[in-house]
């Protein structure tokens, strides 16, 4: 088999990554940052969800027909998502005159 | 005919006991695979963005209420089960090394860890679950919350348990995913040439991790730097 084996030290640097980035994000949720709190969290959030999609679930080393499928998640989330709070968002800016 | 055909396959000694008729070779197979499983993700990424989706414009909607309802979770546990997650992830990660690797005993270690992780998160999920029950925080005619969020509160709570509840489920089917894996590890159909089966399961173990990775900044973290007193 000529599959790719991630090595064990690629897995504990993840594993490393991810504790300190858990720590930094629940750190920072007590500070007054006003609205950036939230992005800064969902920023965090995508970072380590990219982490484990790329090494713990070997994304990086996969195949391009397996790339396109996980793009393809991404991208339709993205559509359910801006799609539907474009609509939500916007209904408070009517104005009537 | 066909009869005969099948019989001469299943005692070719060419073919990997492994290999399933309609693949070329493992390679392919365990390409075919991977593809499966992710596949199947896609629609899992849709079936949680949906409530995803529906908490972001509740949140958006009602601030306050939200901010208030979420500083009744307990951060400490929240954290202490992101770790075990993560921690799970790396177990899950070090057995397909090892199933790769052909070692078969680290193989069932890791598994075993694995479960025995994913095991103490439910645990700290369910003292979780048992502090809001006692709390009156289950939404419903029994639910009690300051007057002033009553209502928007509630919205919160149910969010909370229907997100919280349908990433335990996954948990539980993630279990029982592993157990099978250990009972595969153990009577050595896994092999170092056939070890998809433990790297597809680990996709899904993984994915079930992301899904916590978002839940617990959302549902715990966001609104916990507003003072509330």
């Amino acid at each position: 088999m000529s599959e790719h084996i991630v090595p064990k030290r690629t897995y504990y640097l993840i594993f490393a990554a991810l504790m300190v980035f858990t720590a930094i994000t629940v750190g920072v949720a007590f500070v007054d940052l006003g609205p950036l709190n939230t992005v800064v969290a969902l920023a965090i959030a995508c970072t380590k969800a990219t982490l484990v999609v790329l090494f713990f679930m070997h994304v990086k080393y996969s195949t391009r027909l397996t790339w396109a499928v996980v793009a393809g998640s991404v991208f339709w989330l993205g559509i359910l998502l801006t799609l539907t709070l474009g609509d939500y968002l916007t209904r408070a800016w009517r104005t009537y005159g | 005919m066909p009869e005969a055909l099948i019989v001469g396959h299943d005692h070719d000694p060419r073919h990997h006991p492994a290999l399933a008729h309609h693949f070329d070779n493992l390679a392919q197979q365990k390409e075919a695979s991977t593809l499966g499983m992710w596949v199947f993700l896609v629609t899992e990424v849709l079936f949680f963005g949906g409530l995803f989706l529906t908490y972001i414009i509740y949140r958006s909607w009602y601030p306050d209420a939200f901010a208030f309802a979420s500083h009744e979770l307990d951060v400490t546990l929240g954290t202490i089960n992101t770790a075990v997650l993560i921690g799970s992830s790396l177990t899950m990660a070090l057995a397909v090394h090892a199933a790769q690797t052909g070692e078969r005993r680290l193989l069932l270690m890791f598994l075993a860890a694995t479960m025995a992780l994913g095991v103490v998160f439910l645990g700290i999920k369910g003292v979780e679950y048992y502090e809001k029950f006692h709390a009156h925080h289950i939404p419903g005619p029994g639910f009690v919350f300051e007057a002033e969020y009553f209502r928007h509160a509630q919205l919160f709570f149910s969010l909370y348990f229907v997100m919280t509840g349908l990433h335990a489920i996954h948990m539980i089917i993630g279990l029982g995913i592993m157990t099978w894996m250990l009972v595969w590890a153990w009577n050595g159909t896994i092999t170092s040439d056939y070890a998809s089966p433990i790297e597809i399961s680990g996709l899904y173990w993984h994915f079930v991790d992301i899904v916590w990775i978002f839940l617990f900044p959302l549902l715990y973290l966001i609104g916990r730097h507003v003072n509330i007193h």
